[in-house]
């Protein structure tokens, strides 16, 4: 085989693995949306209703202060049932999950979670009469600058 | 007597006053971090560093060693300690050195309860130095003005300026004239040990001054002093310095 | 080293009044994921389930996960109806059961 013959082979190889490479499902999305669909069994989702509420750029990954509030009346008739988060890139896509019901008097909880990297968070609303909604956002987590060494 | 004490700053500083930060323009660490963090900090309910503080109050009234004393046997009520942390690292006599709150605190175990005195960094030992620093929240940091310090103040301040590790930085290059630019996504702060111990979140505890600074010490690739070492004392002196007159915020939170 | 929490409570409320609870407890939540000094994976070791009794009826729980940080808070709310008891129960992992009782003297 000559050796312009070898190149070529190469690079066609090359550009199909790189091609492979772009073309590649990008898996992170699904966890995220894969895990909402198993909450709510398919249901539809809304936007709305719902606040995530979460520093937009994270101090520190490791400990990262979340809040989430849901327009409701919550009476016994009209109530949020439980609030879910689901994240998208740490190891495993669930977060917490609140058990609610008039009792609660207000849909207003809060946590702390752990980011592994930026990434996207949703906290779905699951509503007396059966209704889901959702807040999607965008968190930005960059590393601590002075990491520190185990012993 | 204080014209002496002004005198005695003065020329102890004076060697770093072109580099160092005007005393007007030192900011706490606080103002650099986010609101989320900063609420952390603000509400006792809600900082987890707390949590020490409550042990603390728990091992303030237990008896210990063979003495059978309790730190109330002695002391009384914590808050008679208002003032103390601010005034740390001091000078120990018996030993001709500084220490700072936790030695001062294991040498009170040693001597006073004839109790062993516990590991540095352990959670014990955390929770008394928390609950003795919250005494003094709010309070200037008021390093004494002890001449025998003075040494140990110098090589302080010569650490604090050395370059050190592969990264080749010193502490001066980051936070005397880089503060408030960014590192990475973070804002580099003044570098002041106005808010020990702190919760930090990287760490998800409770920690000292002096894991911090062996932090920043591998963060520039050098090889840190080991927990207790005088360089770290030293370095805890000299910051101390450095901060005088900015308050206590006890315990911190810090990302 | 006993379990330590921090709970805020207020004392007393007006029937019918919506009150802010807080909790933290002091517990690693080790993921499972993270590697320690010798590179093998720690245990697993968080709290999984969260719950608040008032005067022995469930008013709200939260299931835990690994993304869930260290030394836990949970923050919600409930309706003050009666005076009585709250009961704090944190379970989890290594037979983890802990409660802790509050009052509250509903006006």
């Amino acid at each position: 085989m000559s050796p312009a013959t070898t190149r070529r082979q190469l690079l066609q190889t090359g550009a199909g693995l790189g091609g492979w490479l772009l073309l590649r499902p990008a898996q992170a999305g699904d966890q995220l949306d894969e895990a909402i669909r198993a909450w709510t069994g398919g249901a539809t989702v809304r936007s709305g209703r719902v606040k995530l509420d979460i520093a937009p750029l994270v101090d520190n990954g490791n400990t990262v202060p979340l809040a989430v509030q849901v327009d409701s009346p919550m009476t016994a008739s009209d109530h949020v049932v439980a609030i879910a988060v689901f994240n998208q890139k740490n190891p495993q896509p669930d977060v917490v999950r609140f058990a609610l019901g008039p009792r609660a008097g207000r849909a207003s909880v809060a946590t702390r979670m752990r980011l592994a990297t930026t990434q996207k968070l949703s906290a779905v609303a699951r509503m007396s009469d059966g209704s889901y909604w959702q807040h999607t956002i965008e968190v930005i987590v960059t590393l601590a600058a002075c990491l520190e060494e185990l012993e | 007597m204080r014209w002496r004490c002004s005198v005695l700053w003065v020329l102890l500083l004076a060697p770093t006053l072109h580099a160092q930060i005007p005393e007007a323009e030192r900011r706490s660490d606080f103002e650099f971090m986010g609101p989320a963090v900063q609420a952390m900090q603000r509400d006792d309910a809600r900082n987890p560093a707390m949590l020490w503080v409550q042990q603390g109050a728990q091992l303030w009234q237990q008896a210990a060693g063979a003495s059978g004393k309790s730190c109330a046997s002695c002391h009384g009520e914590v808050a008679s300690l208002r003032g103390a942390a601010t005034r740390y690292p001091a000078f120990d006599t018996p030993t001709r050195g500084p220490i700072n709150l936790a030695q001062r605190i294991n040498r009170c175990r040693q001597s006073q309860q004839q109790a062993a005195p516990w590991k540095l960094e352990s959670e014990e030992l955390l929770a008394l130095e928390s609950l003795v620093a919250l005494q003094s929240r709010g309070l200037p940091l008021a390093p004494p003005a002890d001449p025998r310090l003075l040494p140990h103040i110098e090589h302080g301040r010569q650490l604090y300026a050395q370059r050190l590790g592969q990264l080749d930085l010193s502490c001066a290059q980051c936070h005397d004239q880089r503060w408030g630019q960014r590192l990475g996504g973070t804002t580099i702060p003044q570098g002041h040990p106005t808010s020990y111990q702190q919760y930090r979140l990287e760490w998800q505890g409770l920690g000292s001054l002096q894991r911090r600074l062996r932090n920043c010490l591998s963060g520039v690739r050098a090889q840190a002093w080991p927990l207790g070492a005088t360089e770290l004392v030293e370095l805890e002196l000299f910051l101390g310095i450095r901060a005088r007159g900015l308050p206590l915020e006890a315990p911190g939170v810090r990302p | 080293m006993s379990v330590r929490t921090l709970i805020k409570v207020p004392k007393t409320a007006r029937r019918g009044e919506v009150i802010e609870i807080s909790t933290i407890i002091g517990h690693p939540m080790e993921s499972g994921f993270r590697p320690g000094a010798d590179g093998q994976r720690l245990p697993r070791n968080i709290i999984e389930r969260f719950s608040c009794h008032y005067n022995e009826e469930l008013v709200f729980s939260a299931e835990l996960s690994t993304a869930i940080a260290a030394n836990p808070l949970i923050a919600f709310h409930t309706v003050a109806t009666a005076s009585g008891t709250l009961r704090f129960t944190w379970e989890g992992d290594q037979g983890l059961r802990h409660s802790e009782n509050v009052a509250i003297s509903v006006t």
